[in-house]
């Protein structure tokens, strides 16, 4: 306990931890707040709990190796993480990926963002209350879930997006769960909506709490759909478009308000409207065509061409032993993740490996905003914000 | 592989800008890939002031800064500030270089709040000091830490 000058003159408080092992902090999140009653004077964040050297790692492996690193740095969204390095490294090299490669990435990783955005609601509502919503949203990730698993392999860590392409011909007939995903999920959303938007309990726990300016949301470098609920449209799909998303039409839902109630909303449209890019994206998949691009030396060969050229052979066994080389430089490559703009830089001095490997975490940047959401609210509120802002500690520790 | 073709870098209007500012700031004009960097010979406060507060440049969003170890080479640390311009959809690299001996280099918080953390973590992990630096501590590693991991002579092999 210690005294402190108040308006009202001297008052005692108290430093509470909460957290690393806490449910509400989403990972290993320790806040250090500094309480005056019940009221936050002052709050901090100690991160690094979950800091494995992801950069340095990715040090000692050549290019197609490190692909495996991105989707544990961002364990929500790990297409999203595998698109900003694949598509560094592409431009590293200035490779070409082709356009049904390109699409199918599109289809992939606005699926991602809306299982993300689930996660998110899901554990958002239980933290404020609402267990039922948890349930319903973790049933239809679930779908999500076994979509990339029928793609890739693999349910989260899917490694699916190749240095040049995709890692494999996605199967027979998946197309047709997509389809049943975009039929069935916009009643989904509305199921959520009719539990939550009206909901004066989850009315009175969000609106006017956590409130962020849109120039205190910019100057805290604040992105994605918590900069987007205080105003600013800032959206790396539509700034600066990759992977073909200017030939997509969609809108970026944007509030004005700055609150949790605003981001919510946010973060529910873009859920739809994810959906009518995957809609897009479906019609113009082709049912034949290249997912890799003719890049030899690069990009591996197709297996079929091992067995009768011997070119085909050398060059898989040279790229899976050493590598190749991209020229030296410095690229810097954004790309719009769940939770906001996530960059991905690497520095490359010739050799087969990244000289330096370096993730912009959107969430590393957006939790710096929490102190600013906090100040004098109550204890109840610190965890509808830690929530509203969709922190992943993975990809702020990497 | 695609051709980009090279940007007339002497007549992009940002550098003819800064260059009406103060004519020595830009020590190099780099191109690759499209993006465009500028390193910078000193007084990277004042400039981030300029960069941010002008109103027909209003880089007032930064994204990240990167600190990348070129040991043996001197200047050993090079910092790479990624900025943005929200009202004008265009981004800048600023970079600059450090000495291996003693790297000091101005915060630039005050300009960008965003700041704090990126540069602990650079001070964190590679060991560059930051002057003015509200808070400068340790970030992701522990406060007893020896050492810089993310340092080229760092060791990543045998015990500690």
């Amino acid at each position: 306990m210690t005294t402190v000058q108040t308006a009202a003159g001297p008052a005692q408080t108290m430093v509470l931890n909460m957290g690393p092992q806490h449910p509400s902090t989403h990972g290993v999140l320790r806040v250090v707040l500094e309480l005056e009653g019940e009221t936050v004077i002052k709050a901090d964040s100690d991160i690094g709990y979950l800091h494995t050297g992801i950069e340095k790692t990715a040090e000692a492996l050549t290019y197609s190796q490190a692909i495996t690193l991105t989707d544990r740095i961002d364990y929500l969204a790990p297409l999203s993480n595998n698109l900003a390095y694949c598509l560094a490294v592409e431009k590293l090299l200035g490779l070409e990926v082709p356009k049904r490669a390109q699409y199918i990435r599109v289809l992939l990783t606005e699926l991602t963002r809306i299982g993300s955005h689930l996660v998110w609601l899901g554990t958002h509502a239980i933290d404020l209350g609402a267990m039922s919503v948890f349930l319903y949203c973790f049933r239809e990730r679930e779908e999500l879930l076994k979509l990339f698993e029928v793609v890739s392999g693999q349910r989260m860590m899917t490694s699916y997006f190749r240095i040049g392409g995709l890692a494999l011909e996605p199967p027979t007939g998946w197309m047709d769960r997509v389809e049943k995903i975009i039929q069935t999920f916009p009643a989904r959303f509305d199921e959520y909506e009719e539990l939550l938007t009206q909901n004066r309990i989850w009315q009175a726990r969000t609106q006017g709490v956590g409130i962020l300016s849109a120039a205190d949301a910019i100057a805290l470098g604040v992105s994605g759909p918590s900069l987007r609920g205080s105003g600013v449209d800032y959206d790396v799909r539509k700034y600066f478009p990759y992977s073909s998303y200017e030939e997509f039409d969609f809108q970026v839902p944007v509030r004005t308000e700055g609150d949790c109630y605003a981001r919510y909303l946010c973060r529910v449209a873009e859920m739809r409207e994810s959906l009518k890019i995957v809609r897009q994206a479906m019609e113009k998949i082709t049912p034949e065509g290249p997912i890799r691009a003719d890049a030899p030396g690069i990009v591996a060969p197709q297996r079929e061409r091992m067995k009768t050229e011997m070119e085909a052979l050398i060059y898989h066994f040279k790229i899976y032993t050493e590598g190749f080389a991209p020229p030296p430089g410095e690229v810097f490559q954004r790309v719009e993740s769940p939770r906001g703009e996530l960059g991905c830089f690497i520095a490359s001095d010739g050799s087969p490996k990244p000289y330096r490997m370096k993730i912009r975490a959107p969430s590393f940047a957006n939790l710096q905003a929490l102190p600013r959401l906090v100040e004098r609210r109550l204890i109840a509120d610190v965890i509808a914000c830690i929530g509203t802002l969709d922190i992943v500690l993975g990809e702020i520790d990497r | 592989m695609t051709e980009i073709p090279t940007p007339d870098l002497e007549h992009n209007p940002v550098v003819a800008r800064i260059r009406a500012w103060r004519s020595q700031t830009i020590a190099e004009l780099q191109s690759f890939r499209g993006e465009l960097t500028l390193v910078v010979r000193e007084e990277l406060l004042a400039l981030a002031e300029f960069l941010a507060g002008e109103s027909d440049l209003s880089f007032t969003f930064l994204s990240d800064i990167t600190g990348v170890d070129r040991f043996p080479i001197e200047p050993r640390f090079e910092l790479n500030y990624h900025l943005l311009s929200i009202t004008r959809r265009e981004v800048l690299r600023l970079r600059v270089l450090l000495p291996g001996e003693s790297p000091v280099i101005a915060s630039v918080v005050p300009v960008w709040p965003t700041a704090d953390w990126h540069e602990r973590e650079i001070f964190d992990l590679l060991g560059v000091h930051f002057h003015g630096h509200p808070n400068l501590r340790r970030l992701l590693m522990p406060d007893n830490w020896e050492g810089h991991p993310l340092r080229k002579d760092y060791p990543v092999e045998g015990f500690r």
